[in-house]
């Protein structure tokens, strides 16, 4: 039995609208052990972004507890938990989220620089990075340089900058026509399994759900079913 | 610790530096504030040091065993011009009487018309004694020195010696040598001789005549505008101010505190000299501040923007595990950066004006007491300000970044 890396035990999170309580999640549970690749699959609006908030530790839950590499992060302070979130989480965004003003090298080595990563390692790690995503060549371009799916890999690069234990994929194919949507899923796939790294990927789309081993589907708050994809290729 | 903390600045240097150059335009109409604030600070002290530098040297060539009598101002303008009780030649003999005194000499300075080649000027004039001894003294003093000419005999009354400055430029309309005639106040003198240079603006553009001379040419009764006396013991200089003021209140019959004149000796002349001048200086600079502070403020504002378009931005550096004080250090950087830029041009721009001041007032005036010095705790002290002022009016905004929740800044659009 290998390890589990995060594990959400009955959260809820309530947000207040005006007079209006909204549950966004509604005890949801959910384990993500080391080396699985898991899909959490449902339509807009069923609360899997916040379910990827949560398992993010980008937010705090409501009710419920949230623990990561066994730890309770409610228990964290702020920079604790950032410091946490920079050395065991890597994240690629729907809208890739790479900082303009910024070279693809230097987005990659961004999250190195919060870690104190001297500069020769950084340097070196960036580089291979880079390497493993295909774009050494585009290294000194700007994000606004880049097409949708080179920036996606500059993304994938810096998400995996600190060696993280799992990397959290908010619908990575979202803003990606489907070719390079392809690419993108296919690192993903090559990640996981040449490296053996953690992959949890949120998404509405079905046929890219189909790419993990577990799918995870979430319906007003909720996991509703879950299915295991044992024809992975 | 400290090493990687160290790294750390470096690397938000690098990153601030990287954000501010991608706000070009921003970034330079926010410094505009600091800089102009900056330039005038750095101008104003620089000359104000530079006159007070001036102002101490002119002086002290003074000697320090002179006392200096003149009646009390009842406003501006050159000594004399408008006391109600001025100095008279009563005053001065009591003065000479005066224990300790050694010997007193007497000046008049007054506004003239000088008519010259059909054209009008008005200008002063001062007097020398008609009296060797006091005569000697104030030309041992003053470091007078002939260019060309001669000094005027005692008693002569047609004759008058001009400061180096009408020799050399055309004030009255063409340079004047020795030999040329001019009115003054409608009665016709001859240039005898020309001063030599004297570095102070009020002796090389004044005209000079005998006192006698002056005041028969002006029709005055027996006014006497300042009167300086020389100790004969310097170290007693104290009491014999004391000695002066006392005879001189009885005879001008004035009470004690309630007098209508002033003893000062040069000493106390540059002190009092110079708090005028620091007074005048940091009023100026505190009107510069409000530059500086309204350039603070406009910082504060560029940063709150920064915040708001980046919000973003720091969703972003937070989720990939910036800390609050990674945040507040970064944009602390940055303001803190824009203040140093706006001071370091600010300092550039205010020696160059200082300097250029110096020049103008050098050639157009003649003047050598308008002179720009810049100690380098002046420059230093100008560039950790605007860092300061920099960080300072950053931190509000730097601390609403800090505190943003990752999602929330990450859901920002």
């Amino acid at each position: 039995m290998s390890e589990t890396i995060i594990e959400l035990n009955n959260v809820w999170k309530t947000y207040f609208m005006g007079n209006n309580e909204v549950n966004a999640l509604q005890g949801i549970s959910l384990k993500v052990k080391k080396g699985e690749f898991v899909a959490i699959m449902g339509p807009s609006g069923s609360g899997k972004s916040t379910a990827m908030n949560m398992i993010g530790c980008l937010d705090a839950p409501s009710k419920g507890e949230v623990y990561l590499s066994g730890k309770d992060i409610m228990n964290m302070t702020e920079s604790n938990l950032a410091q946490v979130r920079g050395r065991k989480i890597g994240f690629i965004f729907q809208k890739f989220n790479l900082i303009n003003t910024l070279t693809a090298k230097e987005n990659v080595i961004l999250p190195m620089i919060f870690q104190n990563m001297t500069k020769e390692e950084r340097e070196l790690r960036a580089y291979e990075l880079l390497k493993l995503v295909d774009l050494t060549d585009r290294m000194n371009h700007r994000p606004n340089e880049l097409s949708g799916g080179q920036q996606q890999r500059v993304a994938i690069a810096r998400s995996l900058a600190m060696n993280p234990e799992v990397i959290l994929a908010d619908e990575p194919t979202g803003n990606l026509d489907s070719k390079s949507g392809s690419t993108v899923i296919s690192f993903l796939k090559k990640l996981h399994k040449e490296k053996g790294t953690t992959i949890v990927m949120v998404t509405h789309d079905e046929h890219i759900a189909h790419n993990a081993e577990r799918i995870e589907y979430i319906k007003d708050g909720k996991i509703e079913k879950i299915k295991f994809n044992n024809k992975i290729t | 610790m400290p090493t990687k903390l160290n790294q750390k600045i470096k690397e938000y240097f690098i990153l601030a530096t990287t954000n501010l150059f991608h706000r070009k335009l921003r970034s330079w109409l926010t410094m505009i504030g600091i800089f102009i604030g900056i330039a005038a600070v750095v101008s104003l002290i620089s000359l104000g040091q530079g006159m007070k530098d001036a102002i101490f040297s002119q002086f002290s060539a003074l000697g320090t065993d002179n006392i200096i009598i003149q009646a009390k101002q009842a406003m501006f303008g050159p000594p004399g011009s408008s006391t109600a009780a001025p100095l008279t030649k009563d005053d001065r003999d009591i003065i000479k009487k005066s224990h300790g005194v050694e010997l007193v000499a007497t000046r008049l300075i007054k506004a003239i018309q000088i008519d010259f080649e059909k054209k009008t000027f008005f200008r002063y004039a001062a007097t020398f004694s008609d009296d060797n001894e006091a005569r000697n003294f104030m030309i041992e003093r003053f470091k007078f020195k002939i260019e060309k000419g001669r000094f005027m005999e005692i008693g002569e009354k047609n004759k008058i010696i001009i400061g180096q400055n009408y020799a050399k430029e055309p004030v009255l309309g063409r340079e004047l040598r020795v030999g040329d005639k001019l009115s003054i106040n409608k009665k016709e003198v001859e240039i005898v001789g020309i001063l030599a240079k004297t570095g102070n603006p009020q002796f090389d553009n004044t005209f000079f005549l005998n006192e006698e001379a002056l005041r028969e040419i002006l029709n005055l009764d027996d006014r006497i505008d300042i009167i300086i006396a020389k100790a004969s013991n310097k170290d007693d200089i104290e009491q014999v101010v004391e000695t002066i003021k006392k005879n001189l209140r009885n005879h001008r019959n004035v009470e004690k505190d309630k007098e209508d004149f002033e003893v000062q000796t040069s000493q106390q002349l540059i002190s009092s000299l110079r708090t005028i001048l620091t007074i005048v200086t940091a009023v100026l600079v505190g009107i510069a501040m409000i530059s500086i502070i309204v350039g603070g403020v406009g910082i504060t504002n560029t940063m709150y923007t920064a915040v708001l378009e980046r919000t973003k931005e720091i969703g972003i550096m937070k989720a990939i595990g910036a800390k609050n004080s990674d945040i507040l250090l970064i944009f602390l950087m940055e303001s803190g950066l824009l203040g140093m830029v706006g001071g370091i041009i600010g300092v550039i721009f205010g020696i160059a004006l200082s300097k250029t001041v110096e020049i103008i007032a050098a050639n157009a005036l003649g003047s050598e007491l308008i002179k720009a010095s810049f100690p380098p705790a002046l420059i230093i002290g100008a560039l950790l300000f605007s860092f300061l002022i920099g960080a300072i009016s950053g931190t509000s905004p730097a601390i609403q970044a800090a505190r943003l929740k990752p999602v929330d800044a990450l859901n920002q659009e």
